[in-house]
């Protein structure tokens, strides 16, 4: 009965259990060196993608597309961090500026697949049956396609361009979640508070929006923060292909195509570009792995 | 007293397919509830006692058809429930709630019990927005907590606790019919007869009717009025609290019985204990669906199903399905162990 509960002051403090799991969420967090170490990194990459150009523009003399062709293919120095490629342009300035196109590509195309993909998935868990069976169906097919060739082929559909890209990866990153938030619905659904809403006669829009969703967010979390490593991938692959941001845009796997040709005579050239997605598909990965233990330490091991 | 039917279950079946094969076909059912039919009046409490598998929870699950029933009619005030859509359906909800066993699943922890029970009165419109605070404390005093532990979450309570805040849901809509799906089986002992004498009392203020499922027959012969023994999707036994538990007609329902402890340690009292598990409910027997476990099984109970009904010596509304109801009164048959 209430008893044990009628001494307590009525300006007991209240726990937020949504406020506890975030405090425990950071705490984990923040344990797990390699996360905090990508956690870092990612911040520094968003700095740089943001303040960078604007301090290069303001402070210095580099333009990213301002040609040379008298310092053309020369390697690092005090002058050119990075050297320079084969228009003279300065590789350090091209590889700042491209930062943010990158960054755009992982991002938005995340968010693209991740809203349609958790739509699909909680459909296909809640309803179950017929629709559940086509949705998922249609999912293996995405899956089945190699993902940079599923990628190539939307492309070659809607033409090259930084746009085109990101809704391209974004249909490639659909399938993931639709599977991860499909399996999460499922076990969510079967709980009786859910019953219980149903009893009191809730829509169904109601019930998914405000009773499951909140309640698998961190899966949706981390395979988000999983999947912005390999959407950058798939888009600097797709660029270096030749079909993604179009020339001069510095985009880090554009630049990696046209170093390709030098390799052997300035190998410069391609290193940079090809050492900063490196380093940003590393720092999301690590970050990701991090952001999963943390939620949901039962499944390291 | 006059009594009105305020349920009428006919002819229920609840069969859950099982798919199979490289196509998914459907290669056979789950017959969790066959055929059964009952009613209830206001203002009475109706039990569903049995073991786990005999679809109790099933039949509450079709009535409140959280589960689409395969085929029969739930007649709720002469409207059948099972022929609505899914739209006209949600008005009728509002009439009959439902109670469930596991105090810990049965609210989201991410909601205040504010927020639990003002959703509750918002999908079914039952009072404006700005009276609906009063009504939320005045609910919590209810069922025996206090008003300012509204905006708490729920893994500030004890289970008893969060139990009498799903009894709170439940009541916030004014429904008429609550189904108890197991509601004191996963609470301590002390907990349960607080929570069982909380649902005594709010059906008393309320004229709440109860249809109660529970395994504990203890709990059963506390709250009910009458009593529906269930047994593999199909009724064995159904009669009032004083016949079943004094007069039991049905081999199942003597077995049950037995079962209950007694806290007299010099009373001697015969024990049957039943040979063998339940049979599958994928493929249930032949004709009485008892007849692998009945110490009077004969034949006649492998190939015909035995009706519902009266026989000499049982009081009306008692019914039992067996074939021998007579015979084994009279001592005619001797149990067969």
């Amino acid at each position: 009965m209430s008893e044990e509960t009628v001494n307590h002051p009525v300006t007991a403090k209240k726990i937020n259990p949504r406020l506890e799991s975030y405090k425990l969420f950071w705490r984990r967090l923040a344990k797990n060196k390699a996360a905090v170490t990508g956690g870092i990194m990612i911040l520094l990459i968003i700095l740089m993608a943001f303040i960078g150009p604007w301090i290069i523009t303001n402070f210095t003399d580099f333009r990213p597309n301002e040609t040379d062709l008298a310092n053309k293919l020369q390697g690092p120095s005090a002058a050119h961090w990075f050297g320079t490629d084969s228009y003279g342009r300065d590789i350090f300035t091209r590889v700042i500026f491209g930062t943010k196109l990158t960054l755009y590509v992982g991002f938005f195309s995340v968010f693209i697949g991740g809203v349609i993909g958790v739509i699909f998935g909680i459909v296909s868990g809640y309803y179950g049956g017929r629709i559940d069976t086509v949705i998922m169906r249609l999912m293996d097919v995405l899956l089945a396609f190699p993902g940079i060739l599923l990628a190539l082929a939307i492309v070659a559909v809607l033409g090259g361009s930084l746009t085109n890209v990101i809704i391209a990866v974004g249909i490639f990153s659909v399938p993931a979640f639709a599977r991860v938030v499909r399996g999460s619905t499922l076990s969510v659904r079967k709980l009786e508070y859910i019953d219980a809403v149903r009893a009191l006669g809730s829509s169904d829009f109601r019930i998914i929006f405000k009773h499951i969703l909140p309640n698998i967010m961190s899966p949706i979390i981390v395979q988000a923060s999983l999947r912005i490593a390999t959407a950058i991938l798939t888009g600097a692959g797709l660029a270096f292909l030749g079909l993604g941001a179009q020339p001069p845009a510095p985009e880090w796997g554009a630049m990696l195509n046209e170093g390709r040709q030098y390799m052997y005579e300035a190998g410069h050239v391609a290193l940079f570009p090809g050492l900063m997605i490196v380093l940003v598909v590393l720092a999301f990965n690590i970050f990701g792995d991090g952001v999963r233990d943390a939620l949901d330490p039962k499944m390291k091991n | 007293m006059a009594k009105q039917e305020l349920l009428k279950v006919e002819g229920l079946k609840q069969y859950f397919p099982i798919k199979g094969g490289l196509l998914g076909r459907t290669t056979n059912h789950v017959k969790a509830v066959d055929d059964i039919s009952f009613t209830i009046y206001e203002g009475e409490t109706v039990s569903i006692v049995g073991e786990s598998g005999c679809g109790k929870s099933t039949t509450g699950r079709a009535i409140l058809r959280l589960e689409e029933p395969t085929e029969g009619v739930v007649e709720f005030k002469g409207v059948n429930l099972a022929g609505l859509s899914k739209r006209e359906m949600r008005k009728y909800r509002k009439d009959m709630q439902i109670i469930f066993q596991d105090p810990y699943a049965s609210i989201n922890p991410r909601q205040t019990v504010a927020s639990v029970l003002n959703e509750a009165m918002e999908i079914q419109k039952v009072l404006p927005a700005n009276k609906r605070r009063a009504r939320i404390e005045e609910l919590l005093e209810t069922v025996g907590l206090l008003p300012y532990q509204a905006d708490r979450f729920p893994h500030e309570f004890s289970g008893g606790q969060r139990q009498r805040i799903g009894i709170a849901r439940a009541l916030s809509v004014n429904p008429e019919l609550i189904i108890c799906d197991e509601a004191v089986s996963a609470l301590d002992v002390s907990i349960q007869a607080q929570v069982l004498n909380l649902l005594e009392d709010l059906q008393q203020e309320y004229n709440l009717t109860y249809l109660f499922i529970s395994h504990d027959l203890g709990v059963v012969r506390h709250i009910s009025d009458r009593i529906i023994v269930m047994y593999l999707g199909k009724i064995m036994e159904i009669a009032d609290k004083e016949s079943l538990f004094e007069n039991p007609k049905h081999p199942y329902t003597k077995a049950l019985l037995s079962a209950i402890p007694v806290p007299d340690p010099d009373k001697k009292k015969e024990r049957i204990v039943l040979k063998g598990d339940v049979p599958s409910p994928i493929n249930p027997p032949t004709g009485c669906r008892f007849h692998t476990r009945c110490p009077f099984a004969t034949e006649k109970c492998v190939t015909d199903v035995p009706e519902l009904r009266t026989t000499a010596g049982m009081k009306e509304n008692h019914q039992a399905a067996c074939h021998y109801i007579e015979e084994i009164a009279s001592g005619e048959m001797q149990p067969n162990y």
